[in-house]
């Protein structure tokens, strides 16, 4: 039978290996997968780790603490410098954290297009800015386009409002955010969760995030 | 701009948002445009970045829910006939060109429409920026709003930008507490649409960093 529940998250986080690419859910603290990002703080010899996501944490809580856990060699996100972002602060003004700045819709896109098989796609944004520095331009009638890359997530944490065992999901308002696309994105999907519905509790018209995105989902 | 200032400014902004436009408003001053639109008697459509669309407020003390925010993080309360969607849907209505008007803020706009809001091009500045370059090329007008000149009193209305551009040739509009003026296709000055009533139109040439084309505003008072 399928049962895409665990009981427990070190299960799932215990498949995150030094090294890997995570992509961590949530705009500013919306749908941040607290969580799962503190099993990983607290239960995972997992180190060097290039984090994807919107923001780089605030305070000493959510990504900001697994960046002070020293666990982080890179962040590619798109709003780093908020007004309690110490940490990142502290850490990139020191070098010991390597930032890749990308526009907000890129980082979606460029998850989508990982999740969507595809090779690479021509965007107008950030065309004559310093982000699209060094990269291809193409003019296709009349606009002038930057060709951008998929990102390749290894391991996706997201926050989502209720799973069924298949895996199916529905979000909570703008703690969707970049959970739909993360969960495409990665080669594991790990879904916290606040509910845990039947099979057909979910109205198939409105699920999300299709279960075949999802590897392992927690009820928190 | 004291308040009494912005808001008169937000209020000029939200006069030239049509009815049944879809809107989104940048995080700063722009802000203020939602406070003016004109509630029932005016219908507009918001869009913010993080995934909603529909009409909405700030949502009152006690009624804030961490899960419901806009695009500057700010917890807002919906009015029926909303939608939630996920990051790339909510970017692909804005870089496909589905949003109307989006208003921003910006340390510079160029004569021909460059914008400049991102970054100060300070090197020590720690860089960040969200969907403000995805929101400049997307829009189908793209209104600024903004001081007239900087707090050292520099024009921010320039021949060139001197600050790194968050976007080429995309800004339709330039509202300021001085007036209203449109770009250029070529660059070489900015029109006036609109001159606030106490200045002189030399006093707001002094402040501007191009030639500013004033005739539209002569033809006007010539009919008077």
């Amino acid at each position: 039978m399928i049962n895409k529940q665990i009981s427990c998250p070190e299960e799932a986080i215990s498949r995150v290996k030094d090294g890997d690419t995570v992509a961590i859910g949530g705009f500013g603290g919306a749908g941040s997968p607290n969580i799962l990002i503190d099993t990983l703080i607290e239960r995972s010899e997992a180190k060097n780790l290039t984090i994807v996501s919107n923001n780089a944490g605030e305070n000493e809580e959510g990504i900001a603490a697994l960046l002070k856990a020293g666990k982080v060699r890179k962040i590619v996100c798109s709003f780093p410098r908020m007004k309690n972002s110490w940490v990142f602060e502290e850490l990139y003004r020191k070098g010991e954290l390597e930032l890749e700045l990308v526009p907000q819709g890129n980082l979606a896109e460029r998850l989508r297009a990982r999740g969507s098989g595809i090779g690479a796609f021509f965007t107008p944004t950030g065309y004559g800015t310093a982000l699209a520095e060094g990269k291809e331009i193409r003019e296709i009638d009349g606009v002038h386009y930057v060709l951008e890359y998929p990102i390749t997530v290894d391991v996706a944490l997201i926050k989502a409002k209720a799973a069924d065992r298949f895996g199916n999901l529905i979000y909570n308002k703008t703690a969707r955010n970049f959970g739909p696309v993360m969960a495409m994105a990665a080669d594991i999907t790990i879904v916290e969760v606040s509910e845990v519905m039947q099979p057909g509790e979910l109205d198939p018209e409105n699920i999300v995030t299709p279960g075949i995105y999802v590897d392992y989902f927690v009820n928190i | 701009m004291n308040t009494e200032e912005k808001m008169a400014l937000a209020g000029r902004v939200a006069a030239d948002v049509p009815e049944g436009a879809y809107l989104n408003l940048g995080i700063g001053l722009p802000t203020l445009v939602a406070n003016r639109l004109g509630g029932e008697d005016k219908e507009v459509i918001l869009h913010t970045e993080n995934g909603v669309l529909g009409r909405w407020i700030d949502a009152p003390e006690g009624e804030q829910d961490p899960d419901l925010i806009n695009a500057g993080k700010v917890a807002i309360k919906l009015l029926p006939g909303a939608a939630f969607f996920h990051h790339a849907d909510s970017f692909a209505m804005m870089r496909g060109g589905h949003l109307d008007i989006c208003v921003l803020g910006a340390f510079q706009v160029s004569a021909d429409g460059d914008l400049a809001n991102w970054h100060t091009g300070d090197p020590q500045a720690i860089p960040a920026v969200g969907g403000a370059m995805d929101l400049a090329i997307g829009a189908r007008q793209v209104f600024v709003m903004m001081d007239h000149v900087d707090r050292e009193g520099n024009p921010k209305i320039v021949r060139q930008l001197s600050y790194p551009p968050t976007g080429l040739g995309c800004v339709t509009r330039i509202y300021t507490n001085m007036g209203t003026f449109e770009p250029s296709p070529d660059g070489s000055k900015v029109k006036a649409l609109y001159i606030a009533p106490e200045l002189t139109f030399e006093q707001v040439q002094q402040q501007t960093g191009v030639e500013i084309d004033f005739s539209m505003l002569i033809e006007t008072l010539k009919g008077y």
